[in-house]
């Protein structure tokens, strides 16, 4: 097998590495683009250009959770405050130092036929590989008619994009706004624009908190705030989804640059299986810097070795077809959990967690004479203070002391799951901290897959619940 | 009511023991506090909780330091231990809280829960916000608490918070006892302990000070009110009982730390050596280094495995550059009115475990000081009675027999807690002696009112 590669085509640009700087504060200007591919990045979309505009302070905003700093980052920064003629002067500096790798030109301007054409044509003229039509942005330029405000009317899109189409040479790819109910019908629209791709998700609207001293939300200015757009970490899971709604839809899939909280090389290859064709990175380099990317091409290509990928192409959308409609699943498959005794710590977050947010079937009666499943978490925390306990003093208290079981853990604080009741949702396992002690077993319970579907069609579900919606002339 | 007593201001420290004597754990800041605080996993019925004798809600606590919320960590450990400070400092959390952290399984690392908790009541000082809980509705019941060591300032704290009276008595002129006097200034100032002990004045403890509590006093106490707490201690420290002990040159360990401590003695010097292997002989070995000892020597007939001090102890004395005479017992002493030599003997282990000398194995081994550290006797007596006078309660080798779970004695007017009635633990273990024993004495006090007059001298299961 040879050494795998990430070069890649996306709606005929050729990329070195499908690792692109989204629009953003990290593409603002040429010399930082430029430091960005000395770095590794394979192409970077400039940050917005239009007729320049005036920013506020601050602008950014994010919140961290248990100690992690920015989880989701938010900001009200318009697109580029530079002069045209200065980011188009500066592209073509980039590209002709930088001829291999992509610089795409993000573009946003007033929504009028020529003004489009001008634009398309001065930033093609400048060397840009592609143009990406700016249709997400949710704060400010959404007021002016721009932006989102665009991409929220599938038949705003479908005609600016028809106008960039008409002067366009290279490759037009819509960027769209999560802002949506659907965002498949923005996509449908770009697509029958002609677009040749599409990336998503921009960023979500949002409010990011707000201070308990001034009661002024974040972030502040001059006391007050606007929503800003919502990006980082936490969209990733918007993200995937929407990429997915996109990509499964033979009406609105085109060649997608996939963006939402990608910043490591697992993240990217969790976009690429669902159909990506690059990503793009904001806040993962707003928070470490271009470095990262490094480790987002080492990794990707390990993975890539480990399972047998020359290409990006061998993997591209393959999971595409595991996502489908819930009445699509097998209802007669079953798991349960399993907790694994030697690698049990003894937190008991999972009977916690099952008692309190799930299906009361982890118990902790393993010590106990016969099993128990009438002792509560409320019973068991009001038997904790009632035990009696000293410092043990060495030598005398300690020997022979030991775990009451053949586990490091003692048996008493190893939870244990009745399997007969266990419903299989996962809870347990995802608040366990420790890899692999709750594993999800598969039971066979004899039973052929079935799915809602099939029972509907089947006949064998209640009267009036196949399909149920409001009518509103009742 | 007056302004409550405040101990702290009265306190001063001396600037070189300070000096010597810096933080052996230094206090975190908000940010390393707060990251080390969302390490937490926040167990369910948490062993750390169980480990503790006073039974923290430890989980509680920390996710409240993570949350930002410090005055109700700092509340959710004083609802449960009262002496929550000098305890986040002395107790020897490796074998306590810390040592029962499920993520010894998990990473090795366990939560440092005695910074944390040392970080909360340290801001709750600091803040200057008052005691976060109020001395319940006066019922006009009385309780006189004998010694003002951390078994009685426990119990005094759970009878105000239940509205009874609580009058402690001790002999030493600041309260505290051992918490005070008795640990290692790096582990917990003097001070410390005694800001701490504010609090209780806070909550309306009385206090008498410099005042011995004999067998006539106890009587008087006996008639005068509801129930006693006897939260005695333990007594001197046993001598070595061999010819010249009243050589000067020869202490013993808690005179000695307690000399320090108050500031009485600010440096030493010349060869020390330091008798017993215990968590107190080694306390005044690492002392005596950092007073400027010339070269401190441990003396103890049996080996390393067997020394009763904990592993940690043992570790941070060697650290301190303290040495190790294993298996060698004192049999005399030398000097002409000033000590000049110990003299040992090597000892042997027999197959049935009991030590016998090796014969011709004496030698001579220069000291300057000798610091006993071999355990103290009890000082129960003004309980034991005599021809004329039954026992007040019963005693098992000096100890006060009590209810673990209520700490009543076997005289139900009575109840003890502490050292007296353990032989000697933590400051911790004394606190959850104490803490058990006012409410199980509030109880009984105000169950006494209900019954019938009889019953309330002492009568029941008497």
């Amino acid at each position: 097998m040879p050494n795998p590669t990430l070069e890649t085509i996306f709606a005929g640009i050729k990329c070195p590495n499908p690792f692109w700087l989204a629009s953003a504060p990290p593409t603002n200007c040429g010399e930082q683009i430029m430091r960005a591919f000395d770095a590794g990045w394979g192409g970077a979309v400039w940050k917005t250009i239009g007729e320049p505009i005036t920013n506020v302070s601050s602008r950014y905003s994010s919140i961290d959770y248990n100690g992690t700093k920015m989880m989701g980052l938010n900001n009200i920064e318009l697109i580029s405050d530079r002069p045209i003629e200065v980011n188009l002067r500066e592209i073509e500096e980039v590209k002709r130092r930088y001829p291999k790798n992509v610089v795409i030109a993000s573009l946003m301007v007033e929504s009028k036929r020529e003004v489009w054409h001008d634009i398309v044509k001065r930033a093609e003229g400048a060397g840009a590989d592609g143009l990406e039509l700016n249709f997400g942005c949710p704060h400010g330029m959404s007021e002016r008619g721009m932006g989102s405000a665009v991409g929220q009317v599938p038949e705003y899109c479908q005609r600016i994009t028809e106008w960039v189409k008409e002067a366009a040479r290279t490759p037009v790819i819509v960027k769209l706004t999560p802002n949506i109910s659907d965002i498949r019908m923005p996509a449908r629209a770009a697509k029958r624009a002609g677009a040749d791709a599409l990336s998503a998700i921009n960023t979500i609207n949002s409010i990011t908190g707000i201070d308990l001293d001034t009661f002024e939300p974040r972030p502040n200015v001059d006391g007050k705030s606007s929503h800003g757009g919502y990006c980082g970490p936490a969209v990733k899971p918007i993200a995937l989804n929407m990429v997915q709604q996109v990509m499964g839809d033979p009406e609105a899939a085109l060649p997608m640059s996939a963006i939402g909280g990608i910043g490591t090389w697992a993240d990217a290859a969790e976009f690429i299986l669902l159909g990506a064709g690059t990503v793009q990175v904001c806040t993962a380099a707003m928070h470490y810097g271009y470095r990262i990317v490094e480790d987002m091409a080492d990794g990707l290509l390990a993975w890539m070795r480990r399972k047998n990928f020359a290409t990006l192409d061998d993997f591209r959308g393959r999971s595409l077809p595991n996502v489908t409609d819930w009445k699509h699943l097998n209802l007669n498959y079953k798991i349960v959990a399993h907790i694994h005794e030697d690698k049990c710590i003894g937190c008991e977050l999972c009977y916690t967690a099952c008692w309190d947010g799930a299906h009361q079937c982890i118990h902790l009666d393993r010590a106990l004479p016969h099993p128990d499943t009438t002792r509560t978490p409320q019973g068991i925390a009001a038997e904790a203070p009632q035990r009696i306990t000293t410092t043990p003093i060495p030598k005398l208290d300690l020997d022979g002391a030991g775990a009451d079981g053949p586990y490091l853990t003692p048996l008493s604080r190893i939870p244990r799951v009745d399997e007969h009741e266990c419903v299989g949702c996962n809870l347990c396992s995802l608040v366990c901290p420790v890899p692999g002690c709750i594993t999800m077993e598969q039971v066979d319970n004899g039973l052929a897959p079935q799915s809602w579907d099939e029972r509907v069609a089947a006949g064998i579900v209640p009267k009036g619940v196949e399909h149920s919606l409001p009518n509103p002339n009742a | 009511m007056n302004e409550p007593t405040s101990f702290y201001s009265q306190s001063s420290q001396s600037e070189e023991i300070a000096a010597r004597f810096p933080d052996l754990h230094p206090p975190f800041d908000k940010t390393a506090a707060v990251a080390e605080a969302n390490r937490c996993l926040y167990c369910f019925d948490a062993p750390c909780t169980t480990a503790c004798p006073t039974h923290i809600d430890v989980p509680r606590f920390i996710k409240k330091i993570a949350h930002e919320n410090l005055e109700g960590s700092a509340k959710t450990i004083l609802d449960s231990n009262i002496l929550g400070e000098s305890c986040s400092r002395a107790c020897p959390v490796n074998v306590l809280c810390e040592g029962a952290c499920v993520l010894h399984r998990y990473n090795k690392q366990p939560i440092a829960i005695g910074r944390l908790q040392r970080f909360a009541m340290d801001w709750l000082h600091e803040s200057g916000a008052p005691l976060p809980f109020t001395a319940g509705a006066d019922t006009g019941k009385s309780v006189a608490l004998v010694g003002g060591g951390p078994a009685s300032l426990a119990c005094a704290a759970e009878l105000r918070r239940r509205g009874i009276r609580a009058v402690i008595y001790d002999a030493r002129p600041l309260p505290g006892g051992l918490n005070t006097y008795g640990i290692a200034e790096y582990k917990l100032t003097l001070g410390a302990s005694l800001r701490e002990i504010d609090l209780l004045s806070q909550l309306g403890v009385e206090f008498h000070f410099n005042t011995t509590v004999d067998a006539a006093m106890l009587d008087q106490l006996e008639g005068e009110c509801d129930a006693i707490f006897l939260g005695l201690g333990l007594g001197a420290i046993h001598r070595l009982g061999i010819a010249g002990e009243e050589m000067q040159g020869i202490t013993n360990a808690l005179d000695f730390i307690a000399g320090y401590k108050s500031g009485a003695i600010t440096q030493v010097s010349g060869r020390f050596a330091i008798v017993g292997a215990g968590n107190t002989a080694i306390d005044a070995a690492n002392a005596a280094m950092r007073l400027g000892a010339g070269e401190v020597t441990m003396v103890y007939r049996r080996g390393p495995e067997q020394m009763s001090a904990f592993d940690f102890e043992y570790e941070h004395a060697k650290q301190e550059g303290v040495r190790f005479l294993w298996h060698v017992q004192p049999v005399a002493l030398k000097g002409n009115g000033k000590l000049e030599a110990l003299e040992l003997e090597h000892l042997e282990t027999t197959t049935d475990g009991s030590l016998v000398p090796i014969a011709n194995s004496r030698f001579e081994f220069p000291v300057d000081r000798i610091v006993l550290a071999i355990g103290q006797a009890t000082h129960t007596e003004l309980l034991s009675g005599n021809e004329t006078k039954p026992a007040k309660l019963k005693l098992e080798r000096g100890r006060i027999v009590i209810d673990r779970g209520t700490g009543q004695t076997s005289n139900p007017k009575y109840f003890a807690g502490g050292d007296c009635t353990n032989g000697g633990r933590e400051v911790v273990d004394a606190v959850a002696d104490g803490k058990r024993a006012g409410i199980a004495m509030a109880a009984w006090i105000l169950s006494q009112q209900t019954n019938s007059p009889a019953t309330r001298d002492g009568g029941q299961n008497a």
